[in-house]
């Protein structure tokens, strides 16, 4: 299951502050999206705003539509419980629950939900998802520690098991690398190649050769100022915009003269 | 001459530029032993006291352990040792206090505690024949009248001071006026005192009820008037204490508001909030003063908190040694007894506190 995903006019408040201002863009279902762009760019804010998680910051707020399979999110009457769901989201840095262990993290969206699962139907969700996460062979023996035993890398992936648990349509990437050493990072990066053959993926990443790696098409945010709303400069396939960008900001960014 | 590969050059004495001169390594020890002597023998001169003894020993010693190392060492150095006898001083200032009452109350109290004491009543018997009035000691009413209105003031005092810290961290915003008049009435609370907290619970009954009002529901009430803002902050603190990834990641996967702040935050939070509940309870189980007024005191067993006096140990004590019975001496164990008693059950309170935070403690391995 996978569905597209297309923003229209979008513009993203912080209280009075613009953000993001005017952006569009349409991500294909099956497909790696990476966003790249300097810090404050506001890239990890639309990606946030894909499942509206922008607004646990009080007074955030946008204007234009934002719509997955179709369906706008900020219809009236949208529950973003509902929205959440179905967008699942991985983190910059690792955060399985602390008191739970390997087996019950990857339950987290079902027993916190409080929804009724069989202990043969949990088994099953617990042995697919740790595997689509390429974590099972790891741990499978010790599903009953804490799931703050494990490395940092095995973490990230017991946090993307955990996403893919609820079977969403769209999983968001914030960083997910940003915290993790080289192997953890090919794991990860091995592990989103797979998971585009079901999902919808967005990644916002700091790393160019992650982008370029990973990533189907690549959209590039920039800020012409400290307190200046960030902008999509270019969005084109991954290896246009590595290879031939049609705008200089594009070029002089993903060729580090900047940034 | 030869020379071997390897030979070290040893013609100039080599001096290290990271060493300094300073000062054999027992010189505390010795001293505090010097000061000791010195202080002591000028004592003896004038007439010994250890009191003056300890403190003059204090002084001597910091003033010499300072001189010393400016002399041998350098000034960072004598500063470092001066500050760290002053600090030790401070350290074994502030726990003479409390070795000193727990070993009193241990040892006055100790004779007292038996089975027959924690299982029944007070009572004086009179002996008509011999005109006699023969003191049984007991602290039963006492024990119980403590856990009720204790329990009660619990009961009324973390399901408000809980909800209040809640509110305070995941729902009100910073701007928000009513958080910062809650915030506001909370520091105010702290402050009261607990003697204010007594008459408060008193006359309200006294208003509700009619006069002489006595209860341990009343004493209860105004227990739980100086829980309430220990119970706000502490949880508050804890609260504050869970990343907010934690929260984050539960929304990321489709988990309301209220299910989050339960399973997680709460889940997350519980053992420092189970020990920021455990130190007001062990905080107000003491309290004479407002239990005084608002339940008054009683000999008599009264298991029913909402009717008549009701007694509490800390109350016990009090009495015990303020208006004792015809038999001074006995009432005087008593409260010796009883105070011992409830030195004992906050022992055992933090005790259990640590345990529950232990067992709910996120692992790591």
């Amino acid at each position: 299951m996978s569905k597209r995903i297309e923003v229209h006019d979008l513009n993203v408040y912080y209280g009075d502050f613009l953000a993001l201002e005017d952006v569009s863009l349409q991500i294909e279902p099956r497909s790696v999206t990476a966003f790249i762009g300097p810090s404050g760019c506001g890239k990890s804010t639309l990606l946030r705003t894909l499942n509206r998680m922008h607004e646990v910051v009080p007074g955030a707020h946008v204007e234009g539509e934002v719509l997955i399979g179709g369906n706008d999110l900020y219809a009236p009457g949208v529950d973003p419980v509902l929205v959440r769901r179905q967008v699942g989201m991985v983190f910059q840095r690792p955060n399985p629950f602390p008191t739970m262990s390997i087996r019950e993290n990857v339950l987290a969206g079902v027993k916190l939900n409080n929804r009724k699962i069989s202990k043969a139907d949990s088994d099953d969700l617990v042995e697919s998802s740790l595997k689509g996460a390429n974590l099972w062979s790891e741990v499978q023996d010790r599903l009953h520690k804490p799931g703050a035993s494990l490395s940092g890398g095995q973490q990230q992936r017991l946090c993307i098991a955990r996403a893919i648990a609820v079977s969403p349509e769209v999983v968001l990437m914030d960083e997910p690398c940003s915290a993790l050493d080289p192997i953890s990072t090919l794991a990860i990066e091995d592990l989103i190649e797979e998971l585009k053959q079901e999902y919808t993926i967005v990644i916002v990443t700091h790393n160019m050769q992650q982008a370029s790696r990973v990533s189907d098409k690549t959209a590039f945010f920039n800020i012409a100022g400290a307190g200046k709303p960030g902008k999509l400069i270019e969005y084109d396939d991954t290896d246009t915009i590595f290879s031939r960008p049609s705008v200089q900001a594009t070029e002089d960014y993903v060729s580090g003269k900047f940034g | 001459m030869t020379t071997t590969i390897g030979d070290r050059p040893s013609r100039m004495p080599v001096t290290s530029t990271f060493t300094d001169a300073h000062l054999p390594r027992l010189i505390e020890v010795w001293l505090l032993l010097a000061a000791a002597a010195v202080s002591g023998a000028a004592l003896l001169l004038v007439g010994f006291n250890p009191a003056v003894w300890a403190v003059a020993t204090a002084a001597l010693y910091v003033i010499a352990i300072g001189v010393s190392s400016r002399l041998v060492e350098n000034g960072r150095k004598a500063k470092d040792r001066v500050a760290r006898a002053l600090v030790t001083i401070a350290f074994l200032l502030a726990i003479i206090p409390l070795v000193s009452t727990l070993w009193t109350v241990l040892v006055k109290g100790i004779g007292q505690l038996s089975w027959n004491f924690i299982s029944k009543v007070g009572q004086a018997t009179f002996n008509p024949a011999t005109l006699e009035v023969t003191r049984t000691a007991g602290a039963l009413q006492a024990i119980v009248g403590t856990f009720e209105i204790t329990g009660i003031a619990t009961l009324i005092s973390v399901p408000i001071g809980l909800l209040a810290a809640i509110y305070l961290v995941e729902y009100a915003l910073t701007t928000s006026h009513l958080r910062r008049v809650v915030t506001f009435l909370v520091d105010v609370m702290t402050g009261i005192p607990s003697i204010v907290a007594g008459l408060f619970a008193f006359s309200l009954f006294t208003l509700i009820v009619g006069p002489k009002a006595f209860s341990g529901l009343s004493a209860s009430i105004a227990l739980s008037v100086l829980m309430i803002p220990i119970v706000v902050r502490s949880s508050e603190e804890m609260l504050r204490l869970v990343p907010t990834d934690l929260r984050e990641a539960a929304y990321a996967l489709g988990v309301t508001k209220s299910l989050t702040i339960i399973k997680v935050v709460l889940r997350t939070a519980i053992p420092g909030i189970v020990t920021g509940i455990v130190l007001a309870v062990a905080r107000v189980v003491g309290e004479t003063a407002p239990v005084f007024i608002a339940a008054s005191f009683t000999d008599n067993f009264n298991a029913d908190p909402l009717n008549g006096p009701q007694q509490t140990l800390a109350v016990l004590a009090y009495t015990g040694y303020k208006f004792p019975g015809k038999d001074i001496a006995a009432s005087n164990q008593e409260a010796w007894g009883s105070a011992l008693l409830l030195v004992i059950i906050v022992i055992l309170f933090t005790i259990i506190a640590r345990v529950v935070a232990r067992i709910f403690a996120p692992k790591s391995r």
